[in-house]
This record gives structure tokens, sequence and C-alpha cells, in this order.
């Protein structure tokens, strides 16, 4: 980041050496929440409780390579009619590697017309993310996307 | 200079769903990154953004690291009546920012 | 050999160029004219996106503070910008795009940094911004921004003062140095294109800045990114300001006149 400060970037990613060249490894996507690590259970487990959550509704948009792990857009979208009976109440992002699992929650209603959000978040490695929306009536649906992250030839410190 | 960028329609039909897109600038410091003494960097972050409309909340978020520095975030809401949306972001170190911006609805 | 007696070496062989023969017209550094592409093209969408769309880009923000900057009086002689300039979008109309220029005080030629820093000092008696200071960042991004969509200005082939500037500029471009032994030249004019570790090779023309660079998460100058190449090649760096930068940036604009101005950039 800036570089009055002196600070570099990624001492926990960084290999010793003179040019850093790191190679991004293509990981498969995982498959059940279950086998995901254990501080994105985590998190799953502290927005959604004991429900279950259910694949589908939800479209979590990211690209799958990026020119910076830095910024990485990503939207999420779900099918939804938005009424007062029917709508989305909450919108969470989890990730796997990061050392934090959340990213984003959202809390929204009817007035939102609809369900649909974007940021610029920052993904640490090539990782899965996903996003679970909850429902007016309680039910969870998720989506989950693979970013490759890359990380830059020439570092700056 | 906390500076942000709001861009909303000026004018909107009612009932309309209209796209509203903000831009903050902060720098976000994960509060994971290390000095190279190896001191931890202390987290500064905005940690929530909410926008209310006409004083009814509409949109709040809870950030988190992981969202990139000088925060982007792009939301929906239906244009309901003429009036003001009020955008709030507040995050470690006692910060706080406020932004308004007023809206035409016919 | 040293890199001290290789820069001798490089400095003789630049005079000795420019006692033989005119710069080579129709050529940009290695490249053919034709084939100069802006570092834009090799951007994923979404990137270039966030650089298309004014409410998407980061680097509004810095140019917004310039504007505000432009307006606020400053220093001891309690004078804004708009002051002696007005209207930016008339009188910084063209401005970056014939940056770095020649200064008749110092002899040298200077980049847009240098020339907001001693109007700072020299006009407003205010104290001197920091390089890669908010301050100094906005301004240049608000005055960069002016130029938007101008095609980069052949400065340095029409000046004859800055013949000597340029040779040198062109010969730090080609010579080999550092660690790893590599010029500017052996990437960006004979492996553009390419991956570098999964990153594709720019052709390094200047034509964003000052940027938005992911990498940074905020805004830097082009000498920024010159000292952050330095170092990937493990050579050691100048401290900002140094002429070699300048002569330096005044090759790069050279090698890229003709192309469009896209501040405020966004780059991986």
């Amino acid at each position: 980041m800036s570089a009055e400060n002196g600070v570099t970037r990624r001492d926990v990613l960084r290999h010793a050496g003179a040019a850093t060249l790191a190679i991004a490894v293509v990981r498969p996507p995982i498959g059940e929440a279950e086998s995901a690590p254990a501080a994105m259970q985590e998190a799953i487990r502290k927005i959604v409780g004991d429900a279950k959550i259910n694949p589908g509704k939800v479209k979590l948009d990211v690209p799958p390579l990026v020119d910076n792990g830095n910024v990485v857009g990503c939207a999420v979208t779900v099918d939804s009619p938005m009424t007062a009976a029917d709508h989305v109440k909450a919108i969470h992002i989890v990730n796997e590697k990061n050392p934090q699992a959340n990213v984003i929650s959202v809390r929204l209603g009817p007035r939102a017309g609809t369900p649909a959000i974007a940021t610029r978040i920052r993904l640490a490695d090539t990782q899965e993310i996903m996003a679970i929306a909850e429902l007016s009536d309680g039910s969870f649906w998720s989506d989950r996307a693979n970013v490759i992250i890359t990380l830059g030839a020439c570092l700056e410190d | 200079m906390a500076r942000a960028l709001i861009n909303v329609p000026a004018r909107a039909k009612r009932g309309e769903v209209i796209a509203i897109k903000t831009l903050i600038s902060h720098v976000m410091e994960s509060g994971f990154r290390h000095t190279s003494d190896g001191v931890r960097v202390a987290r500064d972050i905005i940690t929530t953004f909410d926008c209310t409309y006409n004083g009814v909340e509409v949109f709040h978020a809870d950030l988190y690291s992981a969202i990139a520095a000088n925060p982007f975030i792009t939301f929906h809401t239906v244009a309901t009546e003429s009036g003001t949306l009020v955008f709030k972001w507040t995050g470690d170190n006692g910060f706080s920012a406020t932004e308004s911006v007023t809206i035409q609805v016919e | 050999m040293t890199r001290s007696i290789a820069r001798g070496l490089c400095a003789a062989a630049a005079v000795a160029l420019i006692l033989s023969c005119p710069i080579r017209s129709g050529d940009a550094g290695n490249i053919p004219l034709d084939q100069r592409r802006s570092s834009y093209e090799l951007m994923s969408p979404p990137t270039r996106a966030m650089q298309d769309d004014d409410t998407a880009n980061p680097g509004t923000l810095w140019v917004l503070d310039g504007e505000a900057l432009w307006q606020r009086e400053s220093g001891a002689a309690g004078q804004a910008c708009a002051g002696c300039h007005g209207d930016a979008a008339q009188s910084m109309k063209g401005v970056a795009a014939r940056y770095p220029a020649f200064d008749a005080s110092s002899g040298r030629p200077i980049d847009l940094e240098q020339r907001i820093v001693d109007c700072r000092v020299e006009r407003q008696r205010a104290p001197a911004p920091a390089r890669e200071s908010k301050e100094l960042l906005a301004l240049t991004a608000f005055v960069a921004r002016q130029s938007r969509g101008m095609a980069i200005e052949d400065v340095a082939g029409k000046d004859e003062r800055l013949r000597s500037f340029l040779e040198s500029g062109r010969a730090a471009f080609e010579q080999r140095q550092g660690q790893l032994n590599l010029s500017c030249a052996n990437c960006h004019d004979d492996n553009w294109g390419r991956s570098l570790a999964g990153n594709a090779v720019p052709q390094g023309h200047p034509t964003g800045y000052p940027i938005y660079r992911l990498e940074w998460q905020g805004m830097g100058s082009l000498q920024r990114r010159l000292r952050n190449c330095m170092i990937g090649m493990r050579a050691e760096t100048y401290a900002y300001g140094s002429p070699e930068y300048v002569d330096l940036q005044l090759y790069l604009a050279w090698r890229a006149r003709g192309m469009p101005v896209e501040a405020p950039g966004v780059r991986p």
C-alpha cells in the first residue's frame, strides 16, 4: 500500500529470493460446506445456525481470473419477488482462505426493489467464495465461485 | 479528506427501482499486514454502511477486512417519494462520514 | 562490469549517438508506431470498466480532491490555483499532454508534479507538497484529467533543448541494471504482450498517470511505478524527484507520442 511508511504488503505470503515469481495453482472446487476450512465453516454456522443451506436462487458473479487479488469485483443477485411476504432479508459473503472468513453482510428488505448488490473485495489467494441469502421465510440459499489469484511479478518492497 | 462519490439518478418515476453506486475514500487497513520489523499494522476499516431514505433504512451493510480499499458498494432501492437519501459510513478509530443526495420522484 | 562503468559507457555511447545522428523519426523506441498499445488493452474487462466509469473509478476521488484544492486559497500569498488559472477545464487543457517540459529556471526538463510543487512554493508561497502525498496526487490527477483523450505531444522531438535529456532517458531505458541484469527494453520493447508469472507484460506507456493501481490500492505517480519496476529488477532506486527519473519519463512520453492521455487510469 502506501510507500511512505515502508510497510510491506505481503510478508505472510512472500517467499524468499530475488525475483518472486508466484505460480497460480488451480484447485478443484470444494463440494460441500462441511469440507471447507474451519474458519469458513464457523462463519457460515454463525450466519445460518443449524439451518440447511439450499444451493440455488443466488447468483454470485465474480471473474474466474483477476488482474489483482487486491480488488476483485463481485456481484450477488437473488431470485426473489421482493414483496412484503417474500423477500431477501440478508446477503452474506464468506471466503475460504483469507485470515478472516467474513467479507460483507448486507441487510435488505422489500424496499430494495431488487436484491442485487456489488462490491470490491480482497482475496489473499486462489480460493472459493460463497454467497448466502436469507429469505423472509427463514430459509437459506447459496452460490459458490472459484477465483484464481496470481501474485504480481515485480513487488514494490 | 474523506471524500465520497455517490451516484443516484436525480429523478425517477414512482415505483421505479433505481441503482445506487457509492465510493468512499478509505485505506481499509486490514489488520493482517506486518511491517518489515514484524509488527502488526493495526486494523483501520469501515465497519458499517447505511442508507436511509427520508429517515427509513433501506440498506445496511457490515463490512469486514476483506472489503477492498476505497470501498465501492452498489445496491438498489424503490423510488417511493421525493426526498433525501442519507449515506453514513462508520468505522474504526471513530471514523464517520455522511453524505446526502436529494431525489425527485414523479 | 560494475554499474557505474556500464553507465559511463552508456553515457559515452549516448553522446556519440547525439553527435552522429538525429533522433530517428517514426521510431518509438523499438516498437513500430502502429503497434503501440496502451496497457489498458491488456487489462481484463472488469478492470477496464473500472477505468471507463467515472462513478466507479477510484481515481475520481483524487480528481475531486484536486478540484477542491484548486479552489482553495493557500499559502502566504492567499491565492488559489483558480485565482491565476481560472477554470482548469480551459487553462489546464493539454498541459499534462506536454509534460515533462523544459523548465528555463533549472535548464532541464521537469515533470508535471514538479511544476505543481514549484507553483505551490513560488507563486502561492505554500509549503512544498511531498511526492506521493495526497495533496500532490490530487492536484496532479485533477490537472491530468483535463487532458484526457488528448494526444501526448512530441515535446522532446521538437525542442532542441531537450535533446540530450531525451537521449539520457533512452540510454536508461536500454541499459541493463540490477541484480537481474534486465533493462526496461528487455521486457517492454522485446517481450510486451507475453506473460510474466501470470501478469501480462505491457509496453510501458505513461498514458494513464497518475494511476489508481490495484496493487497499491491507491493512487500513485509514474515515478512510483518506475521505482516499483526497479525494485522488481533488484536495482537500486533513485530518490523521488531525481533527474534520472525525469529523463526516463521524458523518453517514455516521447515513445508514447500521439497516444491518448487516459488519466486517471486504473492499472493492475
